[in-house]
């Protein structure tokens, strides 16, 4: 066990956990953030999304340890009130089916319009292919970005 | 207008009304706006006055909703509200959408699956609206002192025209909770609809954008702790021994145990389909730490023996054998190619088969297969149970709670009204978690910890301790004569355990000459329902059969599906047959008229699917275009036939997302078996369908009629895979025949 001292969605929080922790484990056990999800555990489904920094990173292959001082985001801090742009999209094209992959899309396409405000189908395709959605709402999900980008160029 | 007997039971519901009041979440209707206005922001009442299990209203007008049935993602957290509010007639604006726990005697058919919640609701939620309604209205009969049948309402307001009267259903609530129930209500016209039939958002869409706790395994509890379980690692094996030295010395663990979930003798439902019964589990505080520990134990297996259980399912009583054994799918297929040989069991006759097939010019003999499948539900199985000695609470995904009740009741040794089971939001279902196994466990590990507990499946827990989507094979034949013309028509499907025979389905009925057959093949490999059982194979397996006849015989795959049709509609051959041919064909035309199929494009090549279950009717075209020397699924359409649509935008979504999830499986969706061994464990083995690969475009058209509503969550999924077959075959000049179709691809030089 060791002790952490890390910066997640503004605020300083401290952990005393094995530094082999995944910050999946650490955000959702630890520190009862539980809106980054759990689904493969090997970096292959995307539903453990966080930001690092300014990257999509899926959290369930990075060990505590390596954070350092990055800041981290999570769903819960994207915005305050659910109004950021990429999660207003989503209301708008109602995408959610079930609703567990969502926030791991929302953060994966979050991060990608900061990169790349402008994104062709392509290019959107390509970053959110990470990103696995059971229920099949892709077409959603693309229409989503698409319609967040529209909207952060005005 | 149509009178209908209501059936509510006032005393009942009195009685265990405090019991019932607190959800575990609450939904708020305004979350179209993220920032609402402060209109739309509802203010919560000071008291709540209950007219029925369903609704309760507030003195200053807000209304509660309860949504009875398990939420897995086809929205019916939003629909089933939508159809209490029709007949309540109220501004859907002022509702608060509330989870229901499971509670039998006050819910109509907690159970999600079958794609039947919309259409097994819509009369009960519709008489628990109206009777609410009737009962404002008789209050503000009583306090105006006029008669009941001169009141209008609209959106949440009561009206007396003649002495211009006017109240608010908060105003009358109180008085109206007071009332006896009618004995008889009127329900509304389909044409007098306001809210059913206009898209409503997803009233949980902000918690879900927002990551809220929604979930079972967001669940958390004051001194919960997390258990894991380890199953034997091969279908045919069992536990002998553990050594849990180095484990139980690991931080944070607290316990290993064996447990023992059913007893060998347990008088199962269909629903308690498990492979394992005995299992080692490792409990501590955090998941983390459980999953290393797991890692350290040494566990010894053995080979099962041969076995019977008793399983009380839908057709009664049922001995089945579970033979011992390491099964792998070399042998499988082995045995299924030897059975598709010989004579199956006779499901259905018309005329005299035989004899046309011996008289046939030509005879056309396809044989399909379909591997396992695993759901892969993006939440991995999970369960929170806290069992007392007096009482049990358990939350988590389940499609059937009055199954796993019932199991709880048996195991546990708990009176059933001590079982309390909260519905968690399922984050997706396919049909896995009608199997309550996993409830089961948490159950019995918590009891015997006595102590709350989260039960948690790693994916690799998930994915090799399946109740898969079995394994079939279809042999379809058809006899022409000299002039092409089908003389008969011979279907004989089987599979491991099961056959996905539907006899009585199309084409039955419009053939004269007509035999199907079907034969199973024992297994210790679990299965179960997955997204429209059976019909996820035999659709596809049927439907590009017809169209290589079609093609055979030289007709237009539509225009072919078409005449056999209205041969079942005026002239039916046998009996029992179970479709409408005109709504059948009606989706066929639909699809050709969107579609614009009569007009081909240079460039695009397409294939077509029908299929009728789930008391459904839905055809498919699927276009592929090549780029880059590699197949692109570039548009679907689809068109529908389910009776009215209660939440149309909806409704396209979840049409939509069983497209993808039909192309998915059909081209990449195969679990094999070594030796009683899973070949995948996760998704970098198992591949899933992702975002470059769905079709560029999708369209969903609703046949606009006023029949009462049938199921959804379903029937777009089986006929997809013809649709991408069909499709496929035009690219290629290839016809697939064994699913997944990626391997005809990736051997061709075509690659995917």
């Amino acid at each position: 066990m060791a002790i952490f001292n890390l910066t997640i969605n503004g605020k300083k929080q401290q952990v005393d956990v094995d530094p082999a922790t995944p910050m999946l484990w650490v955000l959702r056990e630890h520190l009862d953030l539980v809106g980054t999800k759990y689904g493969c555990g090997i970096a292959q489904c995307g539903a453990c999304t966080i930001h690092l920094g300014d990257i999509a990173m899926r959290s369930c292959l990075l060990p505590v340890s390596q954070v350092g001082n990055q800041p981290i985001t999570t769903i819960e801090g994207l915005s305050e009130k659910g109004d950021h742009p990429v999660q207003k999209a989503w209301l708008e094209q109602d995408v959610a089916q079930c609703g567990y992959c969502q926030t791991g899309q929302i953060m994966n396409a979050a991060a990608l319009l900061k990169q790349n405000p402008n994104p062709t189908d392509e290019e959107i395709e390509l970053a959110m292919n990470g990103n696995i959605c059971r229920c099949g709402t892709y077409l959603r999900i693309k229409a989503a970005v698409k319609s967040a980008a529209k909207a952060s160029s005005h | 207008m149509s009178q209908v007997k209501t059936t509510i039971n006032r005393r009942s519901f009195l009685k265990v009304s405090a019991l019932a009041g607190g959800g575990m979440m609450i939904s708020f209707s305004w979350l179209a706006g993220c920032t609402p206005t402060p209109e739309e922001v509802l203010t919560m009442p000071k008291e709540w006055f209950e007219l029925n299990s369903y609704v309760k209203i507030g003195e200053n007008g807000t209304v509660t909703l309860m949504s009875p049935n398990p939420e897995f993602g086809s929205n019916v957290k939003t629909s089933m509200p939508m159809m209490l509010a029709e007949e309540l007639d109220i501004d859907w604006k002022k509702v608060i959408v509330e989870q229901a726990d499971f509670y039998p005697e006050r819910f109509n058919r907690q159970f999600t699956g079958g794609s039947q919640g919309i259409r097994q609701g819509w009369k009960p939620l519709r008489t628990a609206g109206a009777t609410a309604r009737q009962m404002l209205v008789n209050a503000a009969a009583a306090t105006w002192n006029v008669p009941a049948n001169e009141i209008t309402t609209e959106a949440g307001t009561l009206h007396h025209k003649a002495s211009g009267k006017k109240a608010g259903y908060g105003e009358m609530a109180s008085k109206a909770a007071k009332l006896s129930v009618p004995k008889e209500v009127t329900l509304k016209e389909v044409k007098d609809f306001k809210i059913v039939g206009n898209s409503k958002k997803n009233v949980e869409g902000l918690n879900i954008v927002t990551g809220k706790p929604l979930f079972g395994i967001d669940y958390k509890q004051e001194g919960m702790l997390i258990a894991m379980i380890v199953h034997p690692p091969a279908f045919g094996l069992k536990l002998k021994s553990v050594d849990d030295a180095a484990a139980k010395s690991m931080p944070g663990i607290k316990d290993i145990f064996t447990i023992k979930t059913l007893p060998d003798d347990y008088e199962r439902s269909a629903f308690d389909t498990a492979a394992f019964t005995e299992l080692v589990v490792v409990v501590g505080n955090t998941t983390w730490e459980v999953m290393n520990a797991k890692k350290a134990l040494k566990v010894e297996w053995e080979e099962i023996s041969d076995s019977t259980m008793v399983v009380n399912g839908w057709g009664g009583k049922e001995t089945v054998k579970i033979p011992k054994g390491l099964e792998s799918t070399s042998v499988h297929k082995a045995k299924m190619a030897e059975w598709a040989s010989k004579p199956g069991k006779i499901l259905r006759k018309d005329g005299d088969p035989e004899a046309m097939f011996k008289k046939a010019a030509k005879v056309l003999e396809r044989t399909y297969t379909a591997p396992y499948l695993a759901h892969n539900t993006m939440e991995p199985v999970n369960s929170f149970a806290h069992v007392m000695a007096d009482k049990a609470e358990i939350y988590g995904p389940t499609q059937a709670p009055e199954f796993v009740r019932n199991t709880l009741t048996a195991r546990l040794g708990l009176p059933k009204e001590k079982i309390h089971i909260k519905l968690a939001r399922m984050g997706g279902g396919f049909g896995l978690r009608a199997y309550g196994h996993h409830m089961v466990e948490a159950a019995v590990i918590s009891q015997k910890l006595n102590a709350p507990v989260k039960l948690v499946y790693s994916r690799e827990d998930d994915m090799t301790y399946g109740i898969y989507r079995p394994t079939y094979s279809a042999t379809y034949r058809a006899a022409l004569d000299e002039n092409n013309n089908l003389l008969a028509f011979h279907v004989k499907a089987g599979g491991i355990p099961e056959t996905p025979a539907h006899a009585n389905r199309f084409p039955a009925g419009a053939i004269d000459h007509y035999l199907a057959e079907g034969w199973e093949i024992e297994s210790n490999i679990t299965i179960g329902a997955f997204r429209a059982p059976r019909s996820n194979f035999i659709a596809g397996a049927e439907q590009s059969f017809l169209d290589e006849l079609a093609e055979t015989m030289g007709k237009d795959p539509i225009e072919f599906r078409l005449e056999l049709l209205n041969r079942a509609k005026t002239n039916p051959v046998g009996k029992d047959n179970d479709y409408e041919p005109a709504r059948y064909a009606g989706v066929l035309e639909l699809v050709r008229e969107k579609s614009k199929w009569t007009e081909a494009q240079s460039n695009v090549h397409r294939g077509v699917s029908a299929y009728f279950c789930h008391n459904s009717y839905v055809a498919e075209v699927l276009d592929i275009v090549i780029q880059n020397n590699k197949p692109v699924v570039q548009k679907v359409y689809a068109a529908v036939d389910c009776g009215v649509v209660v939440n149309p935008d909806a409704a396209a979504n979840m049409g939509e997302g069983a497209i993808v999830d039909g192309i998915g499986n059909a081209l990449y969706g195969e679990l094999s078996f070594e030796n009683g061994v899973p070949d995948k464990n996760n998704f970098d083995k198992y591949r899933m369908i992702r975002h470059s690969e769905a079709p560029k475009s999708i369209e969903v058209h609703f046949v606009k009629n006023d029949i009462d509503p049938t199921g959804l969550g379903e029937p777009l999924f089986p006929p997809i895979f013809a649709a991408v077959a069909n499709a496929l075959y035009k690219a290629t000049g290839k016809r697939s025949y064994t699913q997944p179709y990626i391997k005809d691809l990736n051997m061709s030089s075509f690659k995917m």
